[in-house]
């Protein structure tokens, strides 16, 4: 079956800066791929390339029988958007629109559905699915970083969408909320049969949700693998970003 | 060197500016028949435009009349010409100072409010989120905003007309000038050439405000920095905008000696 999304040699730079250089990825169908790396490696701008938010300066996307190019006008990506579902680092909930709105917005706008009674039920039921039934009418500014969090998600995915991108889903969330979330996307793309990449920094996020992990490295996928293979890795990328992540945690400890 | 290259700069980034103005009015008009945009939102920008509006134009238009007259009065019956105060008083107000107040206070309140919001909603990855629906921002975002300021324009400057001729003869009356003469001077100086004129200017205006903050709104610049910068280049090249603007449309409407 051929992948949701391929990367092919992508280039992207900003102001002269190579941020993305002749990088290569794939997102098998059905698999959660997380995308991870220290700040500012690259991981939200591969994510908005591949969301097509974010044209390539070299190198080519296929985006679910899209290709993407340099040349490519925006116009051109339309339709192909609106098989996506993006969960954005903050939420991008729209402010003046309460949870129920913002959860019908896909719906009307991406499937087009009119009959008010069918885009009520779809979201209720997208709302009981994060656990959140009595927030339809509150606004955005009235929720806490989590629940934020869970709207997203359930904006994200409301339209049945073909490819799920998150970025950095558990940033700034505590950890009893943040494994909530993970539980939430492994149980949803589990149920719905989403592929989903997922770009983050929490390893222990990674390697409880992904089936597949890539470790970006200043533009480059530096290393690709799955979970027991982490572990086991002897690759000094891998072993500098977990032992970075670690050494934080126990330092502090002794401190105590 | 240095100040050729400044001048350079400042150059390049007008004309950027103006260019990216040009092409956010242009797929907001270009949408209006062919794009996806939300009917709820433009009657919120409606409202917002508007309604919100009438109270500050109504005072700003109420003193600008009264003004008009304190300014005028003394020397139209100096000069015997006091059957002709009501006329130019309502000629001041609906050629000019109506379009251009009602222009320049609605500039303040809502292309600053309009550029504020936008600019934190590309903060906010608000406007990305908009492109992965398969929505054209400028369009779904700039269309209610420019049909708000098209029609409610010309509307708060009819508001203005009424206000300010209602503000300009309630000081002449008190200092004796009679009602009638005031009204007929009215009817005789003033054509509706002069009301359509000025209509057509307030609707210019409404556009050049949308344009302006709608544009500045996309451009904003990360953080909080990026979106006060924003909102204050919205004021400013609004109500610069709408100042020659008036200047070419008061020539081309009514410029030059008529027998």
């Amino acid at each position: 079956m051929d992948p949701v999304m391929r990367m092919q040699g992508v280039s992207v730079s900003f102001d002269g800066r190579e941020v993305i250089g002749g990088m290569d990825m794939t997102l098998p169908v059905g698999e959660i791929t997380c995308l991870m790396g220290p700040s500012g490696c690259g991981k939200t701008t591969a994510l908005k390339l591949a969301s097509g938010l974010l044209k390539p300066d070299k190198g080519r996307i296929e985006l679910l029988g899209k290709v993407i190019g340099p040349e490519t006008q925006e116009d051109e990506l339309v339709e192909v958007r609106k098989e996506l579902g993006v969960v954005f680092q903050g939420g991008a909930l729209f402010d003046s629109l309460s949870v129920g709105q913002n959860i019908a917005f896909p719906l009307k706008y991406c499937r087009e559905i009119e009959d008010p009674e069918s885009i009520s039920k779809m979201v209720l039921d997208m709302l009981e699915h994060v656990e959140l039934e009595d927030v339809r009418d509150k606004y955005p500014a009235m929720l806490s970083g989590g629940m934020r969090k869970r709207v997203a998600i359930a904006r994200s995915l409301v339209h049945s969408p073909s490819l799920l991108l998150l970025d950095e889903p558990t940033t700034g969330l505590d950890p009893v909320t943040a494994r909530h979330i993970d539980q939430l996307v492994v149980d949803l793309c589990g149920e719905f049969g989403f592929t989903a990449l997922v770009v983050t920094h929490d390893i222990v996020s990674a390697l409880g949700i992904g089936d597949t992990l890539l470790l970006m490295h200043e533009g480059r996928i530096a290393w690709r693998g799955i979970p027991v293979e982490w572990e086991r890795s002897d690759h000094p990328m891998v072993k500098s970003f977990a032992q970075g992540m670690v050494s934080v945690g126990r330092t502090g400890g002794e401190k105590m | 060197m240095n100040l050729l290259s400044w001048i350079g700069r400042q150059a390049i980034e007008l004309f950027s500016t103006l260019g990216f103005f040009f092409i956010v009015g242009l797929k907001a008009f270009t949408g209006i028949f062919s794009g996806t945009w939300s009917r709820e939102d433009l009657f919120e920008q409606l409202e917002r435009v508007g309604v919100g509006s009438v109270l500050v134009v109504s005072i700003t238009s109420a003193f600008t009349g009264m003004v008009l007259a304190v300014q005028t009065l003394d020397q139209f019956v100096r000069f015997g010409a006091t059957g002709y105060i009501g006329g130019v008083i309502a000629l001041s107000m609906v050629r000019e100072m109506s379009p251009v107040l009602t222009g320049l206070v609605v500039s303040g309140r809502i292309g600053a409010a309009m550029a504020a919001e936008i600019g934190s909603m590309k903060v906010t990855e608000q406007i990305d989120a908009l492109r992965t629906f398969g929505l054209d921002p400028h369009v779904f975002v700039g269309v209610p905003r420019l049909l708000a300021g098209l029609v409610m324009l010309p509307v708060l400057t009819l508001f203005s007309f009424v206000i300010g001729i209602t503000g300009g003869f309630l000081y002449v009356a008190a200092h004796g000038v009679n009602a009638h003469l005031f009204r007929r001077s009215v009817e005789a100086l003033l054509a509706p050439s002069d009301i359509y004129g000025g209509l057509l200017k307030a609707a210019v205006f409404g556009v050049l405000i949308v344009v302006s903050a709608c544009g500045q709104g996309f451009m904003a610049g990360q953080g909080a920095r990026g979106v006060g910068t924003a909102t204050t280049k919205a004021v400013v090249w609004g109500n610069m905008l709408i100042l020659v603007f008036n200047y070419v449309l008061s020539s081309l409407l009514f410029g030059g000696i008529k027998g």
